[in-house]
């Protein structure tokens, strides 16, 4: 009995925090597109996390191209089906895994680092001082953030699918003797619309996700410095389920429609 | 209506303020009056409710009775818009500083300028500004540096220069000497002085510590169980035969 009550506690605790974060992104659309308008700030906000993530996206992006094809071989050397290789991680990597994992290492980098952010202005009463100079801090600091990321995490996902499928070029080819002309000329062929346009789309809502837990955690921080703490810690296991159920919500969507 | 005080003989006005947080009632029917020009000290023990208080009168906490009015204008039916104008008016010092420390002390300052356009005439020279600001408070020098390169007392200054660069007509202070040793607190009352003689503000200090309130005020009050449990000047309140007030100075 008592494990239930703890179970169900948490489910209670998860479905007010969803209607929280549901408010807060009510309030984000209500504020972003009434003037004033920060430009400069997003686009400080769109290098911090675009540029800044980069290096790590495209380290990831890389290694998961080289791991998946080394992985796969023998099993389709074993059918006699390795020329399959491109379409396969192709379509893969494109409708998938490119955007999962990049949204889920821009969780832990980019939502952990805008809670702790926006955890630590709260303790420390820089969003106060900036409410009472006549700035508004949710138009300055969240709505910045979050369409910096809504806006970058795509561009970031593409950098991550093609440094994919070069490391998994680079396997074929030394393992293969596959050109790199053959290999991509292989994946385009096998890439439909229906592969790229959904990813496209799921990837702008990851983005959104990320920003508006991370800034949602760390606008509302509590309790001092263990609150900061806390707020990046939440900010990446709340995104990283949520990413999960809207992946879900989205390869549905795509079932239906394509 | 209250307009009549643009006129200014008070600039802020409290009426039975209450503010509770769950079962905890923090304020409880506290009353307060700000003159032009006074230096005025709220003194109370820590958690009595005065950092709460001071909130209020900016709108970043919102009470749960009673009235406030700052310049003429009751700030619980102000638009937000109108709210951050009148905020232009009103410097405030934060009790940690509250640097915005991804900013230079440059940008820090140039900051309430960004919202607040209307304030500075065009022709004038933004640095020119923050020069003055910063030159009033002794760290012109420091202009390039980043929060962290700053000691707890230039922190302080700086925090004080961004709430003096709009020129406003009231100060809160929210226990300005907090966290200081008794050297950079004594400069700092000096300064909080000079800055009432040259900019002929009006000043609301928050402080539990007694040197700095005998240093500086006009008058205090006392908040002792939410409301203004005594008030006067620190030599009438010092010489109080009530066992509260004798037991707060006691300590």
């Amino acid at each position: 009995m008592v494990k239930y009550t703890h179970i169900f506690k948490k489910i209670r605790y998860f479905v007010i925090e969803i209607g929280a974060l549901t408010y807060f992104g009510i309030r984000y659309f209500k504020a972003l597109f009434k003037p004033p308008f920060e430009f400069k700030e997003l686009l400080r906000q769109c290098y911090q996390i675009g540029y800044k993530s980069l290096f790590l996206v495209s380290l990831t992006g890389f290694i998961i191209g080289l791991v998946l094809t080394l992985q796969t071989r023998p099993t389709l050397l074993e059918f006699g089906a390795v020329s399959w290789m491109p379409a396969m991680v192709g379509v893969s990597i494109i409708r998938e895994i490119g955007p999962m994992i990049t949204a889920l290492v821009c969780a832990g980098k980019i939502g952990s680092s805008i809670g702790a952010e926006l955890g630590s202005m709260r303790v420390t009463e820089q969003i106060d001082a900036m409410e009472v100079s006549g700035t508004n801090p949710f138009k300055y600091l969240v709505v910045t953030r979050v369409l910096a990321i809504t806006l970058m995490l795509p561009l970031l996902v593409i950098i991550a699918d093609f440094l994919a499928l070069y490391g998994s070029f680079l396997v074929e080819h030394f393992k293969g003797n596959v050109s790199l002309q053959l290999y991509f000329n292989e994946v385009i062929e096998a890439l439909k619309f229906e592969d790229t346009f959904p990813a496209t789309i799921k990837s702008f809502f990851f983005g959104f996700t990320i920003g508006l837990v991370g800034c949602y955690k760390g606008f509302y921080s509590k309790k001092g410095t263990e609150g900061v703490g806390y707020a990046a810690n939440s900010a990446v296991v709340l995104s990283s389920i949520l990413l999960f159920i809207i992946d879900f919500i989205a390869v549905f969507i795509t079932d239906i429609f394509f | 209506m209250k307009n009549q005080l643009s006129k200014y003989s008070e600039v802020i006005e409290i009426k039975g303020l209450h503010k509770s947080f769950g079962n905890n009632a923090v304020l409880n029917g506290f009353n307060l009056t700000l003159k032009q020009e006074e230096i005025l000290v709220i003194m109370g023990k820590s958690g009595s409710g005065k950092s709460v208080m001071i909130k209020t009168l900016v709108g970043l906490i919102e009470p749960d009775k009673g009235a406030i009015w700052v310049m003429g204008k009751d700030i619980s039916i102000l638009t937000e818009e109108v709210l951050d104008n009148l905020r232009a008016d009103i410097g405030f010092l934060f009790q940690g500083s509250a640097l915005y420390d991804s900013m230079t002390v440059r940008e820090n300052l140039e900051f309430p300028l960004r919202r607040h356009t209307e304030k500075i005439s065009k022709n004038v020279d933004i640095k020119a500004l923050v020069i003055e600001a910063l030159t009033d408070v002794g760290l012109a020098d420091t202009i390039d540096l980043m929060p962290s390169e700053l000691s707890g007392g230039m922190k302080r200054r700086v925090a004080l220069a961004r709430a003096l660069i709009l020129k406003p007509k009231i100060i809160l202070y929210d226990e300005p000497t907090s966290g200081l040793d008794p050297i950079t607190s004594k400069e700092i009352i000096i300064l909080m002085k000079e800055i009432q003689q040259k900019y002929n503000t009006s000043s609301l200090i928050i402080t539990h510590d007694v040197d700095c309130a005998r240093a500086i005020s006009d008058r205090m009050i006392l908040l002792i169980d939410g409301i203004n449990y005594a008030n006067g000047s620190y030599e009438e309140l010092i010489q109080s035969n009530d066992p509260k007030v004798k037991a707060f100075f006691k300590h």
